[in-house]
């Protein structure tokens, strides 16, 4: 019998062996696999269990965690949530992350490799670093004054320093609070439901988001496209241009607003914004050129990122010459977001330069040490240094005595043009009014801000829709912002 | 370690001219004491994984454990002096263990605290150890009464038939607010009778009876009562829908079968019967059906769209732990649901321990079974021999068909880990198994001493 006990033991022994090399292949052959199925919460609960980095406005974080002693335990909470819904996005654990809460969600959670102070060791730990934080280049005064300006209308306000391309400003209106959608409950689900559903459509960021058609505004586009091409030598020489001006090989004719525009010199027809001495304008410096311009100020450029994507401005390069008439005064195809505008003053302002806009000035640790700099963002020359000087004497004149008076500061000089977009079969709808400019105080020996604000206001009466009335007051409060007291 | 008492005791008895064997109860006592720091280390660390601060329980749960242990080692000092000193260490240790990963997923769960119950269970395990150890004088005695054993066991097996069925399976019966299965304490009683049938029928079984084909097969008097018995214990069991017992059960007959006649056979007849049985159990009965798909396809649940179910949830805890684990207290083994403290145990230690710890607590089983085997190698009288290997088959097979099944190596039967998963009937009957264990190797180990037991 003793030999059969043996055996019966080397059985057991057997089915020992197996048990342990099944473990080995669960826990170490293919725990990969397992660690990486979708369906594994693990991962998803390490990065809930320590409370995510901030966003970081000046000194002051404009975000926070909330300890909710849940298995997905921390849950991002907002200071402010409305104003700087545009830039932080929302990191929700339901409805993951979005704009720079996406884009630096490496560094704010705890997982990119460069916050680890020695390679692999979270690897081997299972644990992560503690959360990074990342600083904006936003003006919290600017920013502040641009949400106070557009008062729940629906509209945008995007601004820049033309010397580095420092984001200052980014407002989309009406907002929305993002940390409604923080968490992963039945709040969490109506709250999604309720933004997504809402006919304002809040969680459209219309400052990167949205493109409109710029109006008279893109006539600093035309006008940058005529003074480089030589086509307009002198700021006050009369042009030869009719009124109304009949489109090319069209019966269509194209009229004004204001009086006085039959032959006007380039200086006046900006400073009461002619559209027939534009027009003309776009089809006597072509389409080649006028697209060139363009593309130099960053139409039709879909990579640019800040680091989130923007959504690309448009200028059909494919028309006609009576459809090149209406994309030079902002009309047909021609489309631009707010910080697409706010670039076109930027690159006035700071001598024909343009700069990619960005958001991020740098990346910390946790404990405030810079991971990451903003570094050399790239430089394009848009136009040539003295047809930016020329706008920017134009854009001038429009402020001192044209339609954009009231976007005066004391004691700065400022800029600015208006526009007033038609749109909609027919131009049935509400217009759009713009303004877009920049802004130089009087001790400073360089433009500090560059703004463009767009105000989309179907309640008002459509008369009173304009760039200068609607829109200018806005940007001054945001330049003045940026300029201080 | 031996205590100096024990020696002096030792030395004045006048010793046998035979060869003389070791008693090595200090031993035992070191490594029990070992086992309760180990356990009460485990505890700790729980409390320091989650909040920071030792948990303010941890002196009264190493004094209890402690307490419990010393007195099971008294009762074997008293009463079995020469068993093997490794059953009770690891008992405690196991224990002790199965206690801190209880009380560890009780933090998951704040309504439902199962490491109390299971703490008053452990100690009426403890309590019938030393009963058994302190009455049953020699294990022999089990043999006269085999077939109230028999009795007892198709009773207790028969008895969930009258309680309403829960999750799926009719094996518990509801008394007064505690749950007990009876099937779990059948398994010792079946057993003995299989021990003392398979003692009193050997060369009947092995010579007997007509040959057919290269098959020795006995004749249906000797070899029908004991294939009734089984039968019956099984198809109780089919009908309950306890896989896992059933499976033990024909496992433990099949070992037994070929132990006591040597017939390799009888493996063959068994395999071939538990294949007919698999396949038609398989194709009939959804439920394993649905066991065996799960088995085959652990993440179709995940690519229905449905969530992990609880096989692919145990896997990824497993694989969560790596080699080394994540710690005690840090894993998130609950994810599994309901079945965390029960069944699937193993996962917890898997994720927290790692592989090593597996590999240890493995081991440790292994080492209880190989004891126990060894025990029933070392007597001479048939009985005990059949005993010993049957309730060390019983863990063996028990841990293969439970551990095998959380790691995805075999279909999954719901089955209780011994010693480590939730469950009274369970922590009970492995003492008792672990009691008569240290009665059958204390005659063994005895008889040595050139004196046959009492």
């Amino acid at each position: 019998m003793a030999r059969y006990i043996r055996h019966a033991c080397a059985f057991c022994a057997l089915l020992l062996a197996a048990l342990l090399a099944n473990a080995a292949r669960v826990q170490v052959v293919q725990s990969r696999l397992y660690d990486d199925n979708p369906a594994n919460r693990r991962a998803t609960i390490a990065r809930y269990g320590q409370p995510r980095g901030d966003i970081l406005v000046g000194d002051e974080p404009v975000t926070g965690s909330v300890d909710t002693g849940e298995q997905l335990r921390f849950e991002r909470s907002y200071r402010n949530g409305p104003l700087y819904a545009p830039v932080t996005g929302f990191a929700s654990q339901a409805y993951g992350t979005t704009f720079l809460e996406h884009a630096g969600d490496g560094v704010l959670s705890g997982t990119d490799p460069v916050l680890s102070p020695l390679p692999l060791w979270n690897d081997m730990t299972h644990r992560l670093s503690p959360a990074g934080n990342v600083v904006t280049t936003l003006n919290r005064a600017a920013q502040q004054a641009a949400y106070r300006g557009l008062a729940g209308r629906k509209g945008a306000v995007a601004a820049i320093e033309p010397a580095t391309g420092r984001i200052l400003a980014l407002v989309s209106s009406p907002s929305y609070d993002p940390g409604e959608l923080s968490g992963n409950g039945e709040a969490v689900t109506s709250a999604w439901a309720r933004l997504n559903h809402d006919p304002e459509k809040p969680m459209l960021n219309r400052a990167v988001r949205q493109t409109y058609p710029p109006g008279s505004t893109f006539k600093v586009v035309t006008a940058a496209a005529a003074l480089d091409a030589g086509v307009v030598t002198d700021l006050d020489a009369r042009t030869d241009s009719p009124d109304p001006y009949r489109l090319p090989g069209t019966t269509t004719r194209l009229t004004n607003e204001a009086d006085d525009c039959r032959d006007a010199s380039l200086r006046s027809a900006f400073e009461w914004s002619c559209n027939t001495v534009f027009a003309k304008l776009g089809v006597d410096v072509g389409v080649r050129d006028m697209s060139a311009t363009a593309r130099a100020f960053g139409f039709n450029d879909t990579r640019l990122r800040i680091p989130y994507s923007v959504a690309p401005s448009t200028f059909d390069p494919r028309v006609d010459r009576a459809q090149l008439a209406l994309s030079s005064i902002g009309q047909f195809n021609t489309r631009a977001t707010p910080l697409q505008m706010a670039m076109v003053a930027a690159a006035v302002a700071d001598r024909g330069q343009l700069r990619s806009p960005y958001l991020v000035e740098r990346t910390t640790r946790h404990n405030g040490e810079t991971i990451a700099g903003s570094g050399a963002h790239p430089v394009r020359q848009v136009m040539n240094p003295s047809t930016a000087t020329r706008l920017k004497e134009l854009m001038t004149d429009v402020v001192r005595e044209g339609t954009g008076k009231r976007a005066a500061i004391p004691g700065a000089l400022v800029g600015g043009k208006t526009g007033t977009a038609q749109h909609g079969v027919g131009n049935s709808g509400a217009p759009y009014a713009w303004f877009v400019s920049w802004a130089q105080a009087d001790n400073s020996l360089e433009p500090q801000v560059a703004v463009a604000v767009v105000v989309e206001d179907a309640s008002a009466n459509r008369g009173e829709i304009s760039g200068g009335g609607n829109a200018a007051p806005i940007a001054r409060d945001v330049m003045r912002a940026v300029l201080g007291p | 370690m031996t205590k100096a008492g024990t020696t002096v005791a030792a030395a004045q008895t006048p010793a046998p001219a035979v060869r003389r064997l070791p008693r090595r109860r200090g031993v035992e006592l070191a490594l029990i004491v070992l086992a309760v720091l180990l356990s009460v280390y485990g505890y700790c660390a729980v409390g320091l994984a989650r909040t920071g601060t030792v948990p303010p329980g941890a002196v009264g749960y190493g004094a209890g454990l402690g307490v419990l242990a010393l007195l099971a080692h008294m009762a074997v000092r008293i009463r079995a002096p020469y068993a093997d000193p490794l059953f009770l260490p690891i008992a405690v240790l196991l224990n002790g263990l199965g206690l801190v990963l209880i009380y560890r997923l009780d933090r998951e769960t704040p309504n439902d605290q199962a490491a109390p119950a299971q703490l008053v269970w452990s100690t009426l395990g403890v309590g019938l150890f030393i009963a058994v150890v302190l009455v049953l004088r020699d294990h022999r005695l089990l043999q006269r009464y085999a077939y109230v054993c028999v009795a007892a066991a198709l009773g207790l097996l028969a008895l969930p038939i009258l309680f309403p069925a829960v999750n799926g399976a009719r094996i518990w019966i509801r008394l007064a607010g505690f749950s007990i299965q009876p099937g779990e304490f059948a398994k010792v009683l079946l057993a003995v009778f299989f021990a003392a049938y398979l003692a009193a029928n050997r060369n009947a079984l092995a010579y007997a009876g007509r040959r057919l084909w290269w098959l020795q097969f006995p004749t249906g008097r000797v070899l029908g009562p004991i294939v009734t018995i089984w039968l019956l214990s099984v198809g109780v069991l089919v009908l309950e829908r306890d896989l896992g017992t059933s499976l033990l059960f024909f496992g433990l007959f099949v070992v037994l079968l070929y132990v006591a006649t040597g017939r390799t056979g009888w493996i063959a007849v068994g395999l071939l019967l538990a294949m007919l049985g698999a396949v038609a159990v398989g194709r009939l009965e959804p439920h394993v059906n649905q066991r065996i798909e799960d088995w085959l396809h652990p993440f179709a649940t995940i690519e229905a769209g449905q969530g992990p179910n609880q096989l692919s949830q145990s896997l990824f805890a497993f694989a969560a732990g790596g080699v080394l684990g994540t710690g005690l207290g840090l894993g998130h083994s609950i994810l599994i649901g309901f079945a965390a403290k029960s069944d699937f145990i193993l996962a917890t230690a898997g994720e927290e321990l790692g592989l090593a710890g597996l590999a240890a607590i493995f081991l440790l089983y292994a080492l209880l079974v190989e004891r126990g085997y060894r025990a029933g190698l070392a007597l001479r009288e048939p009985f005990g021999r059949l005993l010993a290997v049957g309730l060390a088959s019983i863990l063996a097979l028990q841990v293969f068909v439970i551990g095998g099944g959380v790691t995805g190596l075999i279909p999954l039967t719901g089955m209780a880990m011994p010693f480590l998963a939730q469950g009274g009937s369970s922590v009970v009957t492995n003492w008792a198994i672990v009691a008569l264990l240290i009665r059958v190797s204390d005659s063994a180990r005895h008889q040595y001493d050139g004196q046959e037991a009492p």
